[in-house]
């Protein structure tokens, strides 16, 4: 594919269109408006992913908004992927902070449902939802391919100015563990349709069902149309594989792992080699286009962990 | 129907406490259907706060008295007048339409509610009722199965469920059922899950309470 094809430019795009087996990762903002924290983290992932996802008021828990703090990393080296949540903006707002985003010189943004409220620190507040995911998706992509608003006004000052519309590289989540299984798939295909170039997946514990997902996904040549990243987050302990597999909702975690984790000598350890193994595995995997590597508040061990799958050196794509 | 729950009774009486005299006005239809504010929900309420003013030695007199419906003018007869007038305060017992109708309608008396106006749902069973309808203005349950996303999806959401149904139960809560479980399953049975592919819209608000309040005109009934 020629660069002049190229949706956004960004470098999560150019290594992803080049056929390059892509890598991201993820930078929480900080709960409040210190920047250090933010430098460090950017340090620990700079060089070792292609993109970072800066995500927005995650599990409901108020934070730095997720478009200063993607501006504060990409200072720092980083590419941001700007995560988006339909909880807390209307589509004024978004449209608003996407334009803005563009401006600043953001070009990934990922499009979210969101966390609902009841989970994080303002369980009293009210949500928005004015729209869904895979209508932000067809909102992004109608701003940026037809250059128009989500009402169909014109991407422009006045008639005679130029259209100056945000070209930005659009991406969503993928749950291949959510319920009703057959229809993760015709989210997934949805989503494509809606707009998305890329998705990122849940985290993947359970291998066996995500190679029947992909099946699946294969089977409708979803693959060929949307870049799909599998999601991977090391396990730290023992508690923490109980805790994913009862308390997080469309997540399993199979029990040789919970029993591998039982039994290690040091679990963070052999949390990282479970990682590592799947990484190799999802690698392999048809259709799988790269790895999203979420280290929740862990960014020191994601350039190990890429380091022992053999992700390292990222290239670097024109 | 409207559902409503009653306040908790500290809060009534503190309100009542207000007042030598109240009129405590229950309402016929809906929350009667659903246990919280008709004729013998009125009664309990009264005979609790003269008990309670009894008991802390506030000098209160309730009256009790039920009609038809508070949201419709013609059930506000003379002598439902009559005891408003002869009261300091009236404390309605219908759901929130009856408070400002009857507060409409008796500008010089204070109204307070006694029930907490919960939503538009459904008798589940015996003592339990569950919201069906968000009164969002353009109804579209056709497309979902009959089962409509915008009032029963935790996040309203119109293209399918988010991460977090699972087996069948929302994420916020496993006592609730996930709408779009639910409207799988349902347009499974139907067949026409294929239906469940297409790309539903932005959804227009402005029917919606968003728009402002709403009000609804039938011009060939009028007079």
């Amino acid at each position: 594919m020629s660069v002049t094809t190229l949706k956004s430019g960004s470098m999560l795009e150019r290594v992803l269109v080049s056929g390059k087996f892509a890598v991201t990762s993820e930078l929480g903002p900080p709960k409040s408006a210190d920047v250090e924290t933010i430098k460090e983290k950017a340090a620990c992932l700079k060089g070792v992913c292609d993109a970072v996802n800066i995500t927005d008021n995650q599990t409901a828990i108020v934070r730095m908004s997720s478009i200063a703090a993607g501006v504060l990393a990409m200072r720092e080296g980083l590419e941001p992927v700007i995560q988006i949540t339909c909880r807390d903006r209307n589509r004024l707002a978004i449209q608003a902070d996407v334009l803005g985003a563009y401006a600043l010189g953001i070009r990934n943004i990922l499009c979210l449902s969101g966390d609902h409220q009841r989970f994080g620190n303002h369980p009293t507040s009210k949500n928005v939802f004015d729209m869904d995911s895979i209508q932000l998706v067809n909102v992004l992509k109608r701003m940026r391919d037809d250059k128009v608003f989500a009402c169909g006004d014109e991407i422009r000052n006045s008639k005679k100015a130029p259209l100056v519309a945000p070209e930005i590289f659009i991406g969503a989540a993928a749950n291949p563990f959510g319920d009703p299984f057959p229809f993760c798939v015709t989210r997934l295909g949805k989503k494509m349709r809606a707009g998305a170039d890329f998705v990122q997946t849940q985290c993947i514990y359970d291998m066996d069902r995500f190679r029947r997902w992909m099946e699946m996904v294969r089977d409708r040549g979803l693959h060929e149309q949307i870049y799909i990243l599998a999601g991977v987050t090391p396990l730290k302990s023992l508690r923490m594989a109980e805790h994913m597999r009862d308390n997080v909702a469309g997540l399993s975690v199979p029990d040789h792992l919970i029993e591998r984790m039982k039994s290690a000598a040091d679990p963070k350890e052999e949390g990282e080699k479970i990682a590592v193994e799947q990484m190799q595995e999802l690698r392999d995997i048809p259709g799988v286009a790269g790895i999203h590597i979420m280290a929740i508040e862990a960014e020191k061990s994601v350039a190990g962990l890429a380091e022992k799958a053999g992700l390292l050196p990222r290239p670097i794509v024109d | 129907m409207i559902v409503a729950e009653r306040k908790p009774f500290d809060e009534i009486f503190a309100n009542a406490g207000k007042h030598h005299k109240v009129l405590l006005l229950g309402c016929g239809t809906c929350v009667t259907v659903c246990m919280a504010g008709g004729q013998k929900e009125t009664g309990v309420l009264a005979s609790q706060l003269r008990l309670a003013s009894r008991e802390k030695g506030v000098d209160l007199e309730v009256t009790e008295h039920t009609i038809t419906r508070q949201c419709d003018a013609e059930f506000f007869d003379d002598t439902t007048s009559r005891l408003v007038e002869e009261s300091d305060a009236v404390i309605s017992m219908g759901c929130g339409v009856g408070v400002q109708f009857c507060s409409d309608r008796y500008p010089n008396k204070t109204v307070y509610p006694a029930l907490n106006t919960e939503f538009f749902g459904a008798t589940l069973e015996q003592g339990v009722w569950t919201e069906r309808c968000a009164g969002c203005g353009q109804c579209i349950v056709d497309k979902f199965g009959g089962i409509c996303p915008v009032a029963r999806c935790s996040k309203s959401l119109l293209n399918g469920p988010c991460g977090g149904s699972a087996d069948g139960r929302c994420e916020i809560n496993p006592d609730v059922d996930c709408a779009w479980q639910k409207i799988y399953d349902h347009m499974e049975t139907l067949g026409r899950v294929d239906e469940l592919e297409e790309i539903q819209p932005l959804k227009d608000w402005s029917h919606n309470r968003d728009g402002g309040p709403r009000t609804v005109r039938k011009e060939d009934v009028r007079l």
